[in-house]
């Protein structure tokens, strides 16, 4: 197992969902839990990227959707990884019925404050996860 | 009479670096206003296998945007669609144009705006290159 735990969003394009996960997501490893979490390509992961596959095998996952079509955790699971964690924007948004974020390309109000709310929750399972593989 | 094609883009997923980050923003930046009438493809849902997307990118020309040299959305549409009618690599731009990633892949400055709209020029010439050589 490697340490860091292994953080993938959809990256989804065409609505506002895909990107708040990916917000989240690169707050996540970049800002919030930097020693804990690490993300890498969805796309080099199933296109059978040697040392992305090595890393997905070897690490545990926490897979983050937009939409319901579930790509990430679907994806991960094609390139043979283990989601150990799965979180999506869509039951945030359920949770949260007063924001409505509409901008995809750079993210709106509603969008960054769903955003911090999820990379909240995805930084509180990275603890718990690496608290486990003590 | 000319009738342009439809045309598709497809931006990678690119969250390992900001060259990523410049293509998924670039290729909004298209539909949003540079070329509007042009529809983008879900890479993570293509490569799930969805059909409806890659049957779009084997009946339709299908541009990839790529972050990186390795060029993962390209290699994901030959694989399951067919030859792509055009591509980007942000990477090779940026390093014709010797001009820097940007410095952080979550949030872009202005500059970095201004390089991904220069990157969007660029998919645009292609897309116009793509129509025009396949006027009716």
């Amino acid at each position: 197992m490697t340490e860091k735990v292994l953080v993938i969003p959809c990256s989804g394009i065409g609505k506002p969902f895909g990107s708040i996960g990916r917000d989240a997501t690169l707050r996540v490893v970049d800002e919030l839990r930097p020693d804990k979490a690490e993300t890498n390509c969805l796309s080099l992961l199933v296109m059978g990227d040697e040392e992305a596959t090595r890393q997905v095998k070897g690490s545990v996952c926490i897979a983050v959707d937009g939409c319901p079509l579930e790509c990430a955790r679907k994806n991960i699971e094609m390139a043979g990884g283990k989601v150990a964690a799965h979180m999506r924007v869509m039951d945030l948004l359920r949770e949260n019925r007063g924001l409505r974020p509409r901008e995809v390309t750079f993210l709106d109000k509603d969008g960054e404050k769903l955003s911090a709310i999820l990379a909240d929750r995805i930084a509180t399972k990275v603890d718990e996860l690496t608290e486990g593989q003590r | 009479m000319k009738i342009k094609p439809k045309v598709g883009v497809v931006s990678c997923s690119g969250e390992c670096c900001s060259h990523g980050t410049l293509s998924r923003v670039a290729t909004r930046l298209i539909l949003e206003g540079v070329r509007p009438e042009t529809v983008t493809l879900c890479l993570p849902l293509f490569l799930a296998g969805d059909s409806g997307e890659r049957e779009f990118a084997q009946r339709f020309p299908t541009i990839p945007v790529d972050g990186c040299h390795k060029r993962c959305a390209k290699k994901a549409i030959e694989k399951y669609s067919g030859p792509t009618a055009a591509d980007v690599d942000v990477e090779a731009l940026l390093e014709e144009w010797g001009e820097e990633a940007p410095a952080s892949r979550r949030v872009l400055s202005e500059a970095d705006v201004e390089l991904a709209r220069r990157v969007a020029a660029e998919i645009a010439r292609r897309i116009d290159w793509v129509q025009g050589e396949r006027d009716a």
